[in-house]
Formats: C-alpha cells, sequence, structure tokens
C-alpha cells in the first residue's frame, strides 16, 4: 500500500473539560472503506469533527494526503477534497434541492465540470432530479441523506466522511444508500470513511474497521474478521 | 351556539377585555386632579363592543352563516387574481414605474415629505434585511450605520464643500468601513448574544456622535448642510442648480431606492446571496462545504452597513441637518419591524413593510392621542394572523418544522 491518504496520531479532543477522545491513532489508504464502529457517545463523530478541524484538537496530529490539517479552519478543506456528511444530515432547510447541491460546489469555479458533477449525483440519486425546485426542508429523512451525500459529492472529495448515514431511516432505504456508498467508492475511486451504529451494514460495506470504546480504539482489523470476531459479534452485532 | 370551541372563544373574550381594562385603566384613568372613571370606561366600551362584532362576524363566518355573501366575493377575487396573475410581470412593473414618476405632479407638499420618508426606510429596510432576512445576523444596532452615512456626508459637505455625488460613495465606503469594524469581533457570536452586543454598538455610535463636540458639535447637530446638486438644461446651456424642492429631493432618493431594490435582487440570486442563506440555515454545514462563514458574515454585515450608509446621505442632505437624535434605538426597532412586518428576505414585503409603518402613523394622526396603541395593536394582529409577513419571501414560505 502507498501512503495514506488520512492519518491520524495520538489524537484527543475535549467538550470543555470532558475528554470525548484519548490517543486515538488510525490510518486510511487511497480507495479503501474504513469504518469507526462504536456504541454511543464512544466517541465516533467527534472523531469526524475533529478531522474536519469543527473541534480543536487538545493533542495529537490529523494528516491529510501527507500534509497536517490539525489547526486549519473547516472551510478550507473542501477545496481539498476532504469532505464532510455531518451527523443528521444539516441539509440547509430553506434552500432548494438544486440550490443546496451548489452549495456543495461553492468554492468551486469551473462551470462545466460542476453540470457534469451534478448529473452524475442526479444519476445517483435519481429522487433528487425530481425534486430538485422542492425546498430541502421538504424532503423525507432519505431524500434528506442523499441530498446531504449528493451536496458532498459535489465539493468532488477524494477523501468522504460520513456520519451516521443510517441514522433514522428505515431498512431498505439503509440498504440503498449503503448501495450508493459502494458505487461512490468502486466507480468514482472516492475513499470513504464511515461512522456508524449499524456496525453489521457498515463493516459488509468496508475493507477495514476500527472499534471505540469510550474514546479510544481498542479494536482495528480487516472488516470480515471483525465480522468473524465473537466479541465484537456479541457487543455490537446483537448476538 | 354554545359549542365547547365557542364557549372558549367568548371566555377569552372576556378575559382579554378584563385585562384591557385593568391596564387601560390606570393609563387613562389616574390624573393629578384625582381618579376618573367615565373617560376611561367609554375607551374601553368602544373597544370592547367593536372587538365583540369582530368575533361575532368571525364566528358567524366559521359557522358558514356567511357563506352566501362570501363565497361569490372569493370566487371574484381569485378570478381577479387569475386575470392579474395573466399579465406579464413587467408590465405591472411599468405601471408601478409610472405612477412612482407621476406622484409628486399629483400630490402636495405634505404626500412628498411622507413619500420621501418612505423611499429613505425603504433604503434602510433592503440593507437591514440583508443582514437579518438573508444572512440571518439579528441587528439592533443598524442606525449606527445611517448614522455613519449621515455624518460622513454632513462634515464633508460642510468642511470641504464637496458635492453630495462625490460623498454618496464615500459614505458608503465609511459606513462598510464601521461595519466590520463592529462586526468584526461581534460576528462569531450567534443568535440572541450577537443581537446584545450590536444594540451596545448601535448606543455606543450614537453617544460618540452625541459626545465628540470637536468633531460633531454634539447634541448640537450639524448645520448648513448642502442638498445635492445637478445640471439642468436651461435656456440654452446646462447650468448648476441645487435640487432643494421637495420633488426635486423625491427624484433623488427615488433613484436611491430603485438602486438599491435593484442591487438587493440582484444579490439574492448569486452565489454570494446564497452563501448567506446556507449560513442562515446552517452555519457549520456551511463551513463543511467550504464556506468562510466569518467572512460571510462579515460581508454581509457590511454590504448591509452600505446601504445603510448611502440613506443617511440622502437624509443629511434632505434634511440640511444632522443631530444625534436622528439615530437613537427606537429608529433601529422600527426599521427591523419594517423588515419583520413585510417579510423576512422578500423585496416587496420590506417595500410594503417601509409603507405601512410610515404611513400608518401618519394616517392615523388624527387620533394622536391612541396613535402609538393602535400602531402596537395592528403590530400584535399582523403578527398573530400572518406571522410570515405581509408579503413572505417564497423560500420563507415553507418552513420544514412548519410542514409536519
Amino acid at each position: 500500500m502507498g501512503a495514506p491518504i488520512l492519518e491520524l496520531r495520538h489524537v484527543s479532543a475535549a467538550y470543555g473539560r470532558i475528554k470525548a477522545i484519548k490517543d486515538i491513532s488510525l490510518v486510511v489508504h487511497p480507495g479503501e472503506v474504513v469504518s469507526i464502529i462504536g456504541a454511543n457517545g464512544a466517541g465516533k463523530s467527534t472523531t469526524l469533527m475533529s478531522i474536519c478541524g469543527v473541534l480543536p484538537i487538545s493533542g495529537g496530529e490529523v494528516y491529510y494526503d501527507g500534509r497536517r490539517i490539525d489547526g486549519l479552519a473547516a472551510d478550507l478543506l473542501p477545496s481539498q477534497g476532504l469532505c464532510q456528511v455531518p451527523e443528521g444530515r444539516r441539509i440547509f432547510p430553506r434552500l432548494t434541492v438544486e440550490e443546496n447541491l451548489d452549495m456543495g460546489a461553492f468554492f468551486r469555479r469551473d462551470k462545466a465540470a460542476i453540470e457534469h458533477d451534478k448529473n452524475r449525483v442526479f444519476q445517483l440519486f435519481p429522487i433528487l432530479l425530481e425534486r430538485r425546485r422542492q425546498h430541502g426542508g421538504t424532503l423525507s429523512g432519505g431524500e434528506q441523506q442523499m441530498l446531504a451525500m449528493g451536496r458532498a459529492l459535489m465539493s468532488r472529495p477524494r477523501l468522504l466522511l460520513l456520519d451516521e448515514p443510517s441514522l433514522g431511516l428505515a431498512p431498505l432505504i439503509v440498504q440503498q444508500i449503503f448501495r450508493i456508498i459502494r458505487e461512490i467508492n468502486e466507480v468514482d475511486g472516492v475513499t470513504v470513511v464511515l461512522v456508524e451504529q449499524n456496525a453489521n451494514l457498515a463493516l459488509q460495506a468496508s475493507t477495514r474497521g476500527y472499534v471505540l470504546e469510550t474514546g479510544s480504539v481498542i479494536l482495528q482489523d480487516e472488516a470480515r474478521a471483525l465480522l468473524a470476531n465473537p466479541d465484537i459479534r456479541k457487543a455490537y452485532l446483537g448476538e | 351556539m354554545t359549542t365547547p370551541a365557542s364557549r372558549k372563544l367568548w371566555l377569552g373574550y372576556g378575559l382579554a377585555m378584563i385585562w384591557l381594562f385593568v391596564l387601560l385603566w390606570p393609563l387613562m384613568g389616574i390624573k393629578p386632579e384625582g381618579l376618573e372613571f367615565a373617560e376611561s370606561f367609554a375607551v374601553w366600551a368602544r373597544v370592547a363592543a367593536a372587538a365583540a362584532i369582530l368575533l361575532a362576524f368571525w364566528q358567524a363566518k366559521q359557522h358558514g352563516f356567511l357563506d352566501a355573501a362570501l363565497l361569490p366575493a372569493q370566487a371574484a377575487s381569485a378570478l381577479l387574481a387569475r386575470a392579474a396573475g395573466r399579465v406579464p410581470t413587467w408590465i405591472w412593473l411599468a405601471l408601478l414605474a409610472a405612477a412612482m414618476v407621476v406622484f409628486p405632479f399629483l400630490t402636495e407638499r405634505y404626500a412628498h415629505d411622507v413619500a420621501i420618508s418612505v423611499l429613505v426606510y425603504i433604503c434602510l429596510g433592503l440593507g437591514l434585511n440583508v443582514v437579518v432576512g438573508l444572512a440571518g445576523l439579528l441587528d439592533l444596532g443598524y442606525i449606527a450605520f445611517y448614522g455613519v452615512g449621515a455624518y460622513t456626508y454632513a462634515l464633508l459637505s460642510v468642511h470641504y464643500g464637496l458635492s453630495f455625488w462625490l460623498c454618496l460613495p464615500i459614505s458608503g465606503a465609511f459606513s462598510a468601513l464601521a461595519g466590520c469594524i463592529i462586526g468584526y469581533p461581534t460576528l462569531r457570536m450567534r443568535g440572541d448574544y450577537l443581537a446584545i452586543v450590536t444594540l451596545g454598538f448601535g448606543e455606543i455610535v450614537r453617544i460618540v456622535l452625541n459626545n465628540w463636540m470637536k468633531l460633531t458639535n454634539g447634541p448640537n447637530g450639524i448645520l448648513g448642510i448642502k442638498t445635492p446638486d445637478a445640471y439642468w438644461w436651461k435656456d440654452g446651456a446646462f447650468t448648476h442648480i441645487w435640487l432643494s424642492s421637495l420633488e426635486q429631493l423625491y427624484f433623488v432618493v427615488l433613484g436611491l431606492a430603485v438602486s438599491t431594490v435593484v442591487a438587493v435582487y440582484r444579490l439574492n440570486h448569486s452565489r454570494i446571496g446564497r452563501a448567506f442563506e446556507a449560513v442562515r440555515e446552517d452555519q457549520t454545514a456551511a463551513e463543511l462545504m467550504g464556506v468562510n462563514t466569518l467572512g460571510i458574515k462579515l460581508l454581509a454585515y457590511a454590504l448591509g452597513a452600505v446601504l445603510g450608509g448611502l440613506a443617511g446621505a440622502f437624509f443629511a442632505a434632505r434634511m440640511r441637518f444632522v443631530s444625534p437624535e436622528s439615530f437613537t434605538f427606537i429608529e433601529s426597532a422600527m426599521v427591523l419591524a419594517m423588515v419583520v412586518l413585510g417579510g423576512m428576505g422578500s423585496i416587496p414585503g420590506v417595500v410594503l413593510g417601509a409603507l405601512a409603518l410610515v404611513a400608518l402613523p401618519e394616517a392615523f394622526r388624527g387620533f394622536e392621542l391612541y396613535r402609538m396603541f393602535v400602531f402596537g395593536g395592528v403590530m400584535a394582529v399582523m403578527m398573530l394572523f400572518r406571522p410570515k409577513g405581509l408579503w413572505p419571501a417564497k423560500r420563507m414560505g415553507a418552513r420544514s418544522e412548519e410542514r409536519d
């Protein structure tokens, strides 16, 4: 394997005096789908927020594409190909679907390529094309998740961070979302980091996985191995 | 008619009337000469009767007693609306423009005066609309930029004799600078905190104007400001004239207001305007999409300040006198009320809001004593029945949380 696209070295972060993540190290190589699984409050979302610079880290280093990015303003990352789909989707409710997508390409000036990418998003999520003039807030939960992912894809990411894409969605929609995550990875060559409570689905879609517990990495392995691991099956896969 | 719903309605009415009397009597009935009941009771009885009649009508409508009269009226108004919708927008705009142009030739001095006020407030409202409606930053000290613009032109005109047209962009620039200076430390805050801090800064600007005797002549204000000038074709040559009559000033401010409308309209539909809205909708998400949120908010604040500053420069030129008294908090509140009443983020809404809030108090001059009372009542009723404003912005129309 070549150089990693994302590397966290001993990262810690805290909300006030409460330490949310402690000494987390992880590596993501180009082309991988890496999932971070764990229970509620294990620090999964915090890890993503610290990668993106929304939450300043209190220790350690974050490298993206060989350069150190901790301390960089969050808004500088999308133009470097690092984009996040935040927890709870956070689409812009009173902008139309199309305007939401345009916001994903906010920093870009290459009109023709933006149009091309928009068509690709509509191809991945045909429902968005149908609803392009509708306000984001009028979409259903699953459609909003698709919009949030489409919006992130509009920034032409090389590394996509997905925070709980299955949250609150019907099983059928979740299947569909995960199918598209794999397609984005395989066809468009986007590296994906996936944070999920639904460990079973996440690991099935991933190449490797990290298990977080109370803010620390307690286990990392190939996804297939994690799925077979009896401890993991017991703790996270409900057996 | 004694359904539980109607009983509840009339019970509420009774409570409201008792409450009104408890409020009204101390205000009207306690006088230096002693206590008085007759007058306050008469006023109260009239309000109560009017409210009862309105309620009875409303109830009759709910029960369908008025359908015979209302349904044809509704059909007629729907027909009218369809017919109006078929006329292209540009015809409406042309009619509106024609009305604006002939307006001063058909009316009196007093109407000109009110019209100029309305247009100035339209400029201010549109400026604040960029900050509050588009970017979602609640600014309670907006009038400070109006003041900065007014004083910039006043000082440049009095001390250096510079022309209004030259000073207009300078006033805008100074207001933008003031906006950046005030905005840079404050815009890191969100919501209520921002509102309080801007309120403080608005007062600071007024107090500085009031106390910097050497520069601003303090509470005495600045006299002798020149009106705008122009070159006009007269007797076979262009001669220099001062635009000092009210009609002339009307056309100057009309030009300013129309340019403001065009500028704000274009901003609304631009990439930057969309970024303003994204920041309003969800700041963190906007940041994750690569929007420099502090920069965008600062830009919105500065753009709003520029529009306020331009209006201020005109205000100084029109009054030919400025003093800190014109830039008190109540003015900020009025402009904000126009934006909210008209419909946040909507250009026609702000225009209507300004028209309503300037023209209505003028129309109520006959009541004099009860003017503010009526004004407050109208505002409360408006917010109850049309919470999104007189003419809501299209995209404000369907909030997701209200749909479900």
